[in-house]
């Protein structure tokens, strides 16, 4: 039984599409078939954080459209052989995506993969809605920082109620997970920064996983690589244990996120 | 001296944060993102105040400050001195 998971939170920039890429990359990395849809028309972005803007040939609304084939659209990723991404179009408006069209994508997909990804555009508008709308599970991606927190908060009342699901009105609800990115431990712990269990208290779901600020997010995206394939930084292995978790595996959130820093930093950052 | 403490710093502007996320989302939860009947409200201030008293179409000004425990709606209605005599007739 193949699951839709879409990868949303209202706020831009708070790093959905590294989380969806990653996320993909990481379930993929487990053996797990999946494939990762670009859901922001006219932005496309998720092919150069995946690696193959330059394999680019069709797109998601050329399917739509029937101007081809799905799977002349997909492109396979060349490092993990079960992930497949399909790139959104750079030329043509969010008004070319249609509820019927995105349904008929997806059911094609639930056919051939385990997990579809859906990134999500920043906003509410219809690139947004229609991304959440056929899902089965949220990734709601926060920081800890007023604004995403309260976008992030509009976003989890549109999930539970401009979804399909949702629509259905039998009582079931996506399961929204939050993943709390860019969280810097030291900054949190001065109170300069809203803790981990500030943002749980109020947002209420389930925490799947704490995304540290890290320099390796950036040089991941500078090469194309999903950070999750580094599993040597901190970001990386933070991306591997939300997936973990996501699969159902039972693992303790560790607090000690954040990047190391050395003896001297420390004593430092005490007197400043 | 060196200033060195192993306290946080004074003001946890992290609290404040979270205290202001909390007051705002217990509202906009409960109706939607922002107060939807205030323009309906105010349209309709402005046809009951207009049955006795003649005045402009901006002339009502309506506030909301959301608190903790309390909320204060704020009407604010500008008369033109005389205003009353003249829209007794409408």
């Amino acid at each position: 039984m193949s699951k839709v998971i879409v990868v949303t939170s209202g706020k831009g920039g708070v790093g959905k599409t590294t989380s969806a890429a990653a996320v993909s990359a990481g379930l993929a990395m487990r053996g797990h078939k999946t494939c990762v849809i670009d859901f922001d028309v006219g932005l496309r972005n998720l092919d150069m954080i995946m690696g193959c803007e330059r394999r680019v040939v069709f797109d998601f609304i050329n399917v739509i459209q029937g101007d081809a084939k799905l799977k002349q659209a997909l492109i396979k990723d060349k490092r993990i052989d079960t992930l497949s991404v399909l790139p959104t179009s750079q030329t043509r408006d969010k008004d070319a995506l249609t509820k019927e069209g995105v349904k008929q994508v997806l059911d094609e997909l639930r056919e051939e993969f385990d997990y579809i990804v859906c990134d999500s555009p920043a906003g509410i508008e219809r690139g947004a809605h229609l991304a959440m709308y056929f899902a089965d599970e949220a990734i709601v991606v926060t920081n800890p920082e007023v604004s995403s927190v309260r976008d992030s908060d509009r976003v989890l009342g549109l999930l539970n109620s401009k979804t399909h699901i949702a629509e259905r009105g039998d009582g079931s609800a996506i399961r929204a997970h939050l993943l709390l990115t860019r969280f810097d431990n030291r900054r949190s712990a001065s109170g300069e920064m809203m803790s981990v269990e500030d943002v749980l208290d109020i947002l209420a779901i389930p925490l799947l996983g704490i995304i540290p600020e890290s320099q390796t997010v950036l040089k991941a995206s500078n090469v194309g690589m999903p950070v999750v394939m580094d599993d040597k930084s901190a970001a990386g292995k933070a991306y591997t244990e939300a997936v973990g978790r996501l699969l159902g595996e039972q693992i303790e959130i560790r607090m000690d996120v954040g990047e190391r820093r050395g003896l001297w930093q420390r004593l430092m950052g005490r007197t400043a | 001296m060196f200033g060195f403490s192993f306290r946080p710093r004074k003001a946890n502007s992290a609290q404040t944060a979270k205290e202001r996320l909390q007051i705002l989302l217990a509202h906009e939860r409960g109706s939607g993102s922002s107060p939807e009947y205030l323009p309906i409200l105010q349209k309709e201030i402005l046809e009951v105040v207009r049955r006795h008293l003649k005045v402009a179409d901006d002339a009502v000004d309506i506030r909301l400050e959301r608190g903790d425990d309390l909320s204060s709606l704020e009407i604010n209605i500008e008369v033109p001195t005389g205003g009353a005599s003249t829209a007794t007739q409408n």
